[in-house]
């Protein structure tokens, strides 16, 4: 019962949050939208018996990546209003319920999946997190590493691509953009 | 009883807003927001998936997508920043240059 | 001894490719003496070869599997027996002399370099011709026999007329190949394999309908390359060819593939006596008919030309009448006698300036003994007078007509041989002898060079001996072909030869009296009879009339209304709208990332579409 509760509250919570980030015209607001998005996310997580996904989404997302966007705005001085010049809305919203539809369409219909085996089940006794440790230290642990490599290398393009100094040499120079400019 | 059903429709109902979102803003920083609610809602998905189908997959899933979301957004705002100190905007429409 | 077969089938293709490396480089003289040599050396081992199949019988070798799919099996096969030696020896030795006096001959043409390559080529395809071991490879020398005559009669390419006899040529070949390779499946079909052993193995069980019409099929693609009637016209036209390709190709070689392939095919018709004698019906005919139109020709060449068909009639009597061995025997003395005469008609086109009316010619013994005296040998051989080889083996010929019982035939024979040597002569009298036309058209006539004269005498000397040599020749290739026995009485006989003798002898008489005194008076050339021959009978004009422009007008209807109006429509419809649809779609690249966004969610939406009408049913 509780459960049911959980899981709609959640749902329009999420669904509030994210229609905020997607509408909101003030860049700090869809920010604090997201980050609250998230947070209400994680809460699915943890009713879906995921803690250790849950607290991951909330360190991961809520945490690194919202404070990384809060440094980008610094930049972007966003805390005026965004005005955008929206066209053809009604394009964007109708495909966007038509992609929506059709994935749960497709999801919800009959599918083969029924009968599907579980390759890695959950034991009855062992903790969440214990079994996802056990499996991502053994089946995935090749695509583990890759992930690590993956971050790391994103980390460093991070830091480079932002650093001052270096932006000289990097991408292309003032006198082609105003080439390009002119030529448009 | 909440069923998997549910799930994957509450699941398009993101994805949607994110899709909305995509097409919508024309701000690149809003870009990325909504593309964080377009992989925040698969994950929803994979792990309900997971639990309904008791397959921990869904979970490592759902865990590789948040690394890579996470090195998206180092490397996308990285680009971004660079490109606001050369032009001064994070419009969309000054970024015209592949027109055909 | 498989080396020598090796040697003289490959020293051709050898010559070929490696003159063939300086085909577009300006005249260099020691491609045409690499050529030479290369032949040469295919000629002494084809005579190795003679001896070898003369002490020990019939070579056979396997050089590799071919084509093997399924149950068709088709080895890259030779054979070397009395039949394809004789052939050997012949062609080589033709285009050995053929090679050498081309030098001399080509010795001012820019494409000195290319006519080697095309000439050596020629030898090879020839050579696969004679001594493939089954009907596909002689097929496919067929084939290449005739794309080098193609290529050599329009050596000169920017001569439009050359160009057009080039095309006829192959065309007209073409046509005649059709037959043979209806030939060809049938006798796949029903016998299951192409060697010429398994096939003449299992004649004996074949249906005489089925033989019958393997044996027409076959014809007809002998009647393509011998120029036999109705497919005759482009033999006369292939004179455009440079005079050596004439003498080579056009007298003493290709042309005899289609008489070589009835003699090879020997045991076939012997079973079917009935199309045999159509062959040797229709080879009497045009033995009269072309003998006929060489009467009233002025032009050098064709004149000889006509003289070639007729002497291939000659010997498709022969070999119709199942006498292989004696049509086998002419083909030989022909290819000697003939090629001499182009040759030297070669030289006295040279010293005319490329001047082919004989009208125009007359007195030249004065200038050109050496050339003189040689064609007279050939015209001689030719005619068949005693002791010339013509003589042997014409005569021959018409010994097994009237042993036949074949009285008609025999008789046209008998009038085509008086017929052959008034036309010799008259070609002899009116170049050699008589007032010296030239000198009105202001051309100073000179002999050739020496050592094209010398190329020249082993031919006049095999044109003079090659006859006695009957005895020998018959007991050597009647070992493998069947025995010819001539049954008439000696007085018979005695009278026979001395007819014939007689009418060729007339023949002559006639001419050099005629032309001795200066030809026939003009009022000759108004009658019907004049006209109708040197028109050739108008046959050109009704080909010309009847199927050259039917269907060129078919092919301008599908020119202009079905290629242009509905294939080239078709085509350009579909760039056009490949064009336009790029054209609007350009749109699409707005270079703004919200659009190209939307764009791609549109994709999105596509691909979910597919999933979800395709998705897995349970």
């Amino acid at each position: 019962m509780y459960e049911v509760i959980a899981f709609y509250v959640f749902a329009a919570l999420t669904i509030g949050m994210f229609g905020i980030v997607v509408t909101s015209r003030n860049a700090l607001y869809a920010m604090s939208a997201l980050a609250g998005g998230m947070i209400f996310i994680s809460g699915f997580f943890f009713i879906l018996d995921a803690e250790f996904l849950g607290v991951v989404q909330i360190v991961v997302y809520s945490g690194a990546i919202m404070a990384l966007y809060a440094f980008g705005m610094m930049f972007f001085d966003t805390t005026r209003d965004v005005s955008e010049k929206m066209r053809s809305k009604k394009i964007a919203y109708s495909l966007s319920i038509a992609s929506a539809v059709l994935v749960v369409a497709i999801l919800c219909a009959p599918l083969v999946g029924e009968s599907v085996e579980a390759l890695y089940p959950s034991i009855e006794g062992v903790g969440n997190v214990q079994m996802i440790g056990v499996v991502l230290f053994t089946k995935y642990l090749v695509p583990f590493e890759l992930a690590a490599i993956m971050l790391l290398v994103a980390m460093i393009s991070g830091i480079v691509l932002a650093s001052k100094k270096m932006d000289e040499y990097l991408a292309i120079e003032d006198e082609d953009l105003e080439d390009v400019k002119e030529g448009r | 009883m909440i069923t998997l059903t549910h799930y994957f429709i509450l699941t398009g109902i993101l994805f949607s807003i994110g899709l909305v979102g995509v097409m919508r803003r024309t701000n690149l920083l809003m870009l990325f927001f909504s593309t964080e609610i377009l992989l925040n809602a698969i994950n929803v998905g994979f792990v309900a998936v997971s639990k309904y189908y008791n397959d921990l997959s869904g979970q490592l899933f759902a865990f590789f997508i948040i690394a890579v979301a996470a090195s998206e957004v180092a490397v996308g705002l990285g680009l971004l920043i660079l490109w606001y100190k050369r032009n001064g905007s994070v419009d969309l429409n000054s970024l015209q240059m592949m027109k055909g | 001894m498989e080396n020598y077969l090796y040697t003289a089938l490959f020293a051709p293709l050898a010559s070929s490719l490696f003159v063939a490396l300086f085909a577009a480089r300006p005249k260099m003289l020691f491609t045409g003496i690499v050529a030479s040599l290369l032949i040469a050396i295919s000629m002494i081992a084809s005579f190795v070869l003679l001896i070898d199949v003369n002490t020990y019988g019939p070579l056979h070798v396997s050089m590799m599997d071919w084509i093997s799919a399924g149950n068709l099996e088709i080895p890259f096969g030779f054979v070397v027996d009395e039949v394809s030696v004789i052939m050997m020896v012949t062609v080589t030795l033709v285009s050995t002399i053929v090679h050498i006096y081309s030098i001399g001959y080509m010795d001012h043409d820019k494409s000195f370099n290319r006519f080697f390559s095309y000439l050596s080529a020629f030898v090879f395809s020839m050579m696969i011709l004679v001594m493939s071991d089954n009907f596909v490879g002689l097929f496919i020398g067929w084939e290449g026999v005739g794309l080098c005559s193609w290529l050599l009669i329009g050596f000169w390419y920017h001569k439009h007329s050359a160009s057009w006899a080039a095309n006829e040529a192959f065309i007209m070949n073409r046509i005649a190949d059709l037959g043979m390779l209806m030939g060809l499946f049938l006798i796949y079909w029903s016998v299951g394999s192409f060697q010429y052993d398994e096939f003449f193995a299992s004649l004996k069980t074949m249906d005489s309908t089925l033989l019958a019409t393997i044996g027409l099929f076959l014809f007809i693609g002998a009647m393509g390359k011998s120029a036999q009637f109705p497919l005759h016209t482009w033999l006369a036209d292939a004179m455009e060819g440079p005079t050596p390709v004439s003498a080579l190709i056009h007298a003493a070689t290709m042309v005899t593939a289609g008489v070589y392939l009835v003699i090879r095919c020997g045991e076939l018709y012997t079973l079917i006596p009935d199309v045999g004698f159509a062959i040797a019906s229709l080879g009497a005919f045009v033995a009269l008919f072309a003998a006929s139109m060489a009467l009233v020709n002025n032009d050098l060449k064709r004149i000889i030309a006509y003289s070639t068909l007729s002497q291939l009639g000659y010997m498709f009597v022969a070999a119709g009448l199942g006498a292989y061995w004696i049509a086998l025997f002419h083909l030989m003395t022909h290819a000697f006698f003939k090629s001499l005469l182009f040759l030297g008609a070669g030289n006295v086109m040279h010293a005319m300036h490329d001047e082919l009316n004989i009208k125009k010619m007359g007195g030249l013994y004065g200038s050109m003994k050496a050339t003189a005296i040689l064609m007279s040998v050939a015209s001689v051989a030719l005619a068949g007078i005693y002791p010339f080889a013509g003589f042997f083996s014409k005569d021959k010929i018409l010994e097994v007509a009237f042993n036949e019982g074949a009285y008609f035939l025999w008789f046209a024979l008998f009038i085509g041989a008086g017929l052959t040597a008034f036309y010799s002569f008259r070609l002899v009298m009116l170049v050699f002898f008589g007032e010296k036309e030239y000198e009105k058209y202001g051309i100073h006539p000179h002999e050739a060079q020496p050592f094209v004269i010398y190329a020249l005498l082993p031919l006049g000397l095999l044109a003079i001996v090659s006859g006695f040599l009957e005895h020998t020749f018959e007991g050597f290739v009647t070992r493998l072909l069947a025995q010819y026995e001539i049954h008439i009485e000696h007085g018979t006989e005695a009278l026979l030869i001395a007819a014939t003798l007689g009418i060729a002898l007339s023949g002559i008489a006639f001419a050099v009296y005629m032309y001795r005194r200066g030809g026939f008076p003009k009022s000759w050339e108004e009658r019907f009879c004049y006209k109708l021959l040197s028109n050739q009978y108008y046959i050109p004009k009704l080909y010309e009339l009847y199927i050259m422009r039917p269907f060129s007008a078919l092919a301008n209807f599908a020119w202009q209304k079905i290629d242009t109006k509905v294939v080239d429509l078709t085509v350009d419809l579909i760039a056009k709208m490949v064009y336009s649809t790029g054209e609007k779609s350009r749109k699409m690249q707005s270079g703004n990332l919200s659009d190209m966004l939307r764009w791609m969610v549109v994709g999105m939406i596509g691909l979910l579409i597919l999933a979800f009408v395709y998705r897995p049913m349970v």
